[in-house]
């Protein structure tokens, strides 16, 4: 079998072994699956509303991926994602609701921009303390995701006099677009999927066309080597990380300028940062990989909340049978693998 | 004469390429057979086939007579072929005997009887000459021993036939001496021994035949007695080998490079180096000689600015760079073929496109305004692909798909391309064929003749005899004597590298060879 049969094939296989195990995992608890499944498409899309609400739930997912990418591609672990998305989100709200009579091209720029520095800043602390101490970036990355979670609540407090919301911000801030939202009836479809885009180009510009990307994967590949070659590997370290990181504080500015126009106290993760490792797998940590990646994981989180409505199946149900069809396209190695064996045993005959 | 072992007509493609192609070896019971052949020739191909990792498309194997069908090493083990690879699989904390029976421990009640395992590990090491004790941890053990101690794990499992892939590639001259008396020793207890090499010194040393593969190609099977190296050398490469570097006298001038009493530490802050002196002229080769471990990487990474400098100087064409960083050092003056070339020399899932870039990405007309210039550099790569015969199947291929010596020969080209004052060539034949020691010998001489100074840096004294315009004998950090090579000989540099001065007295501690 040829390998390009083989590289559409896998892919799949692995959605449709998805989909039958999860058919199980319904008919086995007493429900539906061809309704639960109809659910399913509907809620991805089902109309122009539900598309456009279903591109809005990918767009933070692009950017928690970029960042995820990012890191891997030059030899880091970012598990913080979540808590520079959380942080990013502060940020850009506070920016939101503080400043006033500005004009949207200023305004909004800059709110975007505080919710990269500060995702920026959250990545570049376990940068420094890799490079300067050697301190293992997937431990502090972890923790500064809580330090982050907690002082994102305890400002949200300190800014609404001991409320639990911002409240909104400023209409020159917001990412909201009434063109997007005539064209999908009304879906809370906002601009940011052209920044979670741009932002895309801008990661592939970084890594494959800048002598600065050169440095950085080489350094992520063989610090020794680009020791030996003069790089600064402690300097990129650093820097990867902080752009790691300010690609997950724009995920932030996506729910704060775009979806909610607001920040709030959190109770806990928002899930999208970590979701971002599997999309940033999920896309080989490619650029545009992680767009494939982050559709698969947008549509199907947002597609799902229709599941319980429309065909009465608990939610729990439902993240079950996400989480394995997610599964089942992630290990789409065994099955490249399974094909091999199958194809090999047929010339053996 | 019976044959234990013959490969018939081999052919292995891989896709379009034939990595074998209608070779045959036959192995007689008792005697040592050679395997020569370039990097990437075929030899390991071949012999992955024997052992099971390969299922030939053609060609046929018998063992003993019988035709067999070998499609996984459990099979070449039931079979008695035993294989001593050239990078050895140990687990460095467990025991000499702990590592011979990992896979088969023997049980008793479910428990692992490791006393009965010593002893028969104790009584093999015995009838072979062996002298390995079984309690030893691996961490603590020589190189040369760790490699008995695979040579033991292959004869616990029975083996009778024993293939050496590349065996003296890591040891000392010393270890070689002695691993050849245990091949010998045994050939006396009946085994058949099938040595990979391209190492023509220890193929006249030892073998009793030599099969010579080619590009993939059985070339024949010569009895060793009945040929010398340089026919051995020219079926190998295919055409007339040099072994006696040519050049012409050198003309030294002034100093490129003074080390002035440098002290440099380990990883540990053990100091390696210890109050060092030595200069390289312009227009010559200066050529360090010692045992592995004597301060020799410390040195050269003092130099080159990859380790600190405790004390002294370094100075290159006048300008003090003792302590700058790396980049500084390379643009001063200095071209750096390291010692570990996976580990220093390339990244390895770079492009070889990449690599070559790899100290001048960042400067016209590679990038611009910090941007690059990738199909520059894709020109740059193919000119030094083709001036130094790098054999790839283009710039775009990792580095990791090209054989050592193409690796090798690439990093060489990037070094010597930048035009540097002074090349620092650490080990830079380790593990390549003639036909590359040969070109690579050729490059550093023309470098010496363009009126460039290098320091070559090699545990083969061959090399440093032949190469070399002035021998500097490092034995504990320290430079001991420096030699003309035209008036020193193998014995004099063996005792001086061993520590002992020329008079016959110990140098340095008393006593401590710990390190050698």
């Amino acid at each position: 079998m040829s390998n390009r049969i083989i590289n559409i094939l896998v892919p799949v296989i692995s959605v449709i072994l998805g989909l039958i195990v999860g058919a199980i995992v319904m008919v086995v608890s007493g429900y539906d699956p061809i309704e639960g499944y109809a659910a399913l498409w509907n809620g991805i899309f089902g109309d122009v509303y539900t598309i456009g609400e279903t591109i809005r739930q990918i767009t933070p997912y692009i950017l928690a991926g970029l960042a995820v990418a990012f890191a891997f591609r030059t030899g880091l672990f970012n598990i913080g994602v979540e808590g520079q998305l959380i942080v990013g989100w502060f940020a850009a709200a506070y920016v939101g609701i503080t400043f006033e009579e500005l004009p949207k091209y200023i305004h909004l720029p800059l709110a975007i921009l505080a919710a990269a520095a500060a995702g920026a800043l959250w990545g570049f602390i376990p940068g420094l303390l890799k490079a300067r101490f050697k301190v293992h970036e997937v431990i502090v990355t972890i923790m500064m995701n809580y330090i982050a979670l907690h002082t994102s609540n305890a400002l949200v407090r300190a800014v609404s006099d001991g409320g639990d919301n911002t409240g909104a911000i400023h209409p020159t801030a917001s990412l909201r677009s009434e063109f997007l939202e005539n064209m999908t009836d009304f879906s809370r479809l906002h601009y940011g999927i052209l920044i979670a885009l741009a932002m895309v180009l801008v990661m592939w510009l970084i890594l494959e066309k800048t002598t600065r990307g050169f440095e950085l994967k080489a350094v992520g590949l063989n610090q020794h080597a680009s020791e030996y070659a003069g790089m600064n590997v402690n300097k990129n370290i650093i820097l990867a990380m902080s752009i790691s990181g300010a690609f997950a504080g724009l995920a932030g500015a996506m729910e704060a300028l775009g979806t909610f126009e607001f920040a709030s106290v959190k109770g806990g993760f928002t899930g999208i940062g970590f979701d971002g490792i599997a999309v940033a797998l999920l896309g080989a940590n490619t650029p545009l990989g992680v767009i494939f990646g982050a559709a698969l994981f947008g549509s199907l989180k947002y597609g799902a909340t229709n599941m319980p409505n429309a065909a009465g199946i608990p939610e729990e149900i439902v993240s079950i049978i996400i989480a394995i069809i997610i599964f089942f396209v992630a290990s789409g190695y065994i099955i490249r693998l399974f094909i091999e064996r199958l194809s090999k045993k047929k010339e053996a005959k | 004469m019976e044959h234990v072992i013959e490969m018939l007509n081999i052919r292995k493609e891989f896709g379009n390429f034939v990595a074998n192609d209608n070779i045959t070896l036959q192995l007689e019971k008792g005697e040592i057979h050679a395997l020569l052949g370039e990097n990437g020739a075929g030899k390991s191909t071949l012999m992955n086939v024997l052992f099971g990792l390969y299922q030939p498309e053609g060609g046929e194997i018998r063992v003993r007579g019988e035709a067999v069908k070998i499609t996984d090493p459990n099979i070449a083990n039931n079979l008695g072929i035993g294989m001593v690879h050239q990078h050895f699989m140990l687990v460095e904390d467990f025991s000499v005997t702990e590592n011979i029976i990992l896979g088969s421990e023997p049980t008793q009640a479910g428990m692992i009887s490791v006393k009965s395992a010593a002893k028969k590990v104790q009584e093999l090491s015995e009838l072979y000459g062996l002298d390995v004790d079984p309690y030893a941890k691996i961490e603590d053990i020589s190189v040369g021993m760790q490699q008995r101690v695979e040579i033991l794990k292959t004869l616990y499992r029975g083996a009778e036939i024993l293939i050496f892939d590349e065996p003296t590639a890591s040891l000392t001259p010393q270890e070689i001496t002695e691993l050849i008396q245990i091949m010998r020793r045994l050939i006396e207890e009946g085994k058949s021994i099938i040595l990979i090499t391209h190492k023509l010194k220890e193929i006249m040393d030892v073998s009793d035949r030599v099969t010579v593969i080619r590009k993939g190609q059985g070339i024949g099977t010569v009895i060793t007695k009945e040929t010398n190296p340089d026919e051995l050398a020219s079926l190998m490469v295919g055409r007339q080998v040099e072994f006696k570097t040519i050049k012409g006298a050198a003309n030294p001038t002034t100093d490129v490079l003074q080390v002035k009493d440098l002290v440099v530490a380990d990883y540990r802050g053990v100091e390696k180096v210890k109050m060092l002196n030595l200069n390289v002229r312009k227009g010559e080769i200066v050529g360090i000689a010692g045992i592995d471990g004597n301060g020799q990487s410390e040195l050269i990474e003092a130099i080159t600015g990859l380790r600190k400098v405790k004390s002294g100087q370094v100075i290159l064409n006048g300008e003090d760079i003792t302590g700058k960083r790396p980049r500084n050092i390379t643009e001063a003056g200095i071209g750096h073929i390291p010692q570990d070339r996976h580990k220093h020399g390339l990244v390895l899932d770079f492009p070889i496109g990449h690599n070559i870039a790899l100290q001048t990405y960042y400067t016209g007309p590679i990038s611009k305004n910090g941007f690059m210039n990738y199909s520059t550099i894709s020109k740059k790569a193919n000119e030094i692909i083709q001036k130094y015969d790098v054999r790839t199947q283009g710039d775009h291929e990792p580095a990791r798909a090209l054989s050592g010596g193409n690796q090798q020969k690439a990093i060489i080209g990037r070094e010597i391309d930048r035009n540097p004052d002074l090349l620092i060539a650490a080990l830079p034949t380790r593990g390549l064929d003639v036909g590359a020691i040969e070109f690579i010998h050729q490059r550093l001489i023309e470098q010496r003749d363009k009126g460039k100074a290098v320091l070559l840096i090699s545990f083969e004294l061959d090399e440093v005899m032949n190469v070399s315009d002035r021998i500097a004998v490092i034995y504990d950090g320290q430079i001991v004597d420096v030699l003309d090579p035209l008036q020193t000989n193998e014995q004099e540099l063996g005792l001086l590298m061993a520590g002992q001065t020329a008079k016959g007295s110990k140098h340095g501690i008393e006593g401590d060879n710990s390190h050698v």
